[in-house]
């Protein structure tokens, strides 16, 4: 017992400079998007899913942050979270008659499904466990892990110019000598395709115009069918 | 290996991304639901979203501390607005499916089977 306790105090003591945060942060907000992706799957009450997939998305906008792409996670939050999600939501209330809030799967479909994903799941493991170029041990420094802020680099590469290393200026990257270009063309792109996007949702979701009961009783008297 | 005292590494990410993406083919599998599937589909682009922005990190332990660079959040966000798009067309689809058929189950949705 008193070994056990001594054992413990120099564990904690040798360990004590560094429980590492990041790591400890890592772990919760990898912990809480896994499990409740899980409970999306899991669930079977729509409403109830929707709100799981809100809290998952969310915890990966956490690992966005602790990965130094804070303005990735931030557009996470806003876009997805605040935006598709709540598109989401809204037809969860729109469809939400009572047979449909749970439909059952048969049990024979979900354990061949649980087959499958393991299956999946083990040759992803299987690759991101091993893979020579990603898990090596070599330690970047935690302290130098202070990130530069991405916002500035982000945008200027959007409208064209990379901050690291430009084509059109010929400067090279100052951390490993490369040019790289921008994207301006991906993004205007990106830009028309969410307009026509929406605008082709617009039209699809339209309220249909019924016709109204007279008009069919007029073209029932007159057999005019149109 | 220690997850509290070791440095978070991009096999870190990799794993939580292979989870994501796994629950989410599961649940465009497993649901009858409609939205249950888009549910699905958001997860799979989660999944390959978290792996982007690991392979863009500048502060995630690796051979090669930066294998993309900023091109990797460049394409989480690309990723991330047609992830929008996409929701937006597929729950227009569903709302239509759901005026025509008066269902949500996609397992009704057989017109063109042959």
């Amino acid at each position: 017992m008193m070994q056990a306790l001594v054992a413990t105090h120099t564990l904690l003591a040798a360990g004590s400079p560094g429980i590492n945060w990041h790591g400890f942060f890592f772990l919760l907000f990898a912990l809480l998007a896994c499990g409740l992706a899980l409970a999306v799957v899991l669930a079977d009450n729509v409403v109830r899913m929707a709100f799981y997939l809100v809290l998952s998305l969310g915890a990966t906008a956490g690992l966005f942050f602790l990965a130094g792409a804070e303005f990735v996670g931030a557009m996470q939050l806003m876009i997805y979270v605040g935006g598709t999600l709540v598109l989401l939501i809204f037809g969860v209330m729109l469809t939400a008659q009572e047979p449909f809030v749970a439909i059952r799967t048969s049990t024979r479909d979900k354990v061949l499904a649980g087959v499958v994903g393991g299956a999946l799941l083990a040759v992803l493991l299987q690759a991101a466990l091993t893979g020579p170029a990603w898990s090596g041990h070599t330690a970047v420094d935690a302290s130098a892990g202070v990130s530069q802020p991405t916002a500035t680099p982000l945008g200027m590469a959007l409208v064209g110019v990379r901050v690291d290393g430009d084509v059109a200026s010929g400067q090279p990257s100052p951390v490993d000598g490369q040019v790289r270009s921008g994207y301006l063309l991906p993004f205007e792109i990106v830009s028309v395709h969410l307009l026509v996007v929406l605008v082709g949702a617009a039209y699809l979701a339209r309220t249909k115009r019924r016709k109204s009961s007279a008009s069919v009783r007029d073209e029932a008297l007159t057999g005019v069918v149109r | 290996m220690n997850l509290l005292s070791d440095p978070v590494g991009v096999s870190h990410y990799l794993v939580v991304g292979a989870l994501l993406f796994t629950t989410g083919v599961v649940c465009m599998v497993v649901k009858r639901n409609a939205l249950g599937v888009l549910m699905g589909i958001e997860l799979v682009l989660n999944g390959a979203n978290v792996n982007f922005v690991a392979f863009g990190s500048p502060v995630l332990r690796g051979e090669q501390a930066s294998l993309l660079g900023l091109d990797g959040q460049a394409m989480a966000l690309f990723v991330i607005l047609l992830a929008a798009a996409e929701a937006a067309v597929a729950l227009a689809i569903t709302l239509n499916f759901y005026n025509n058929h008066a269902t949500v189950d996609v397992d009704r949705a057989d017109d063109l089977k042959g």
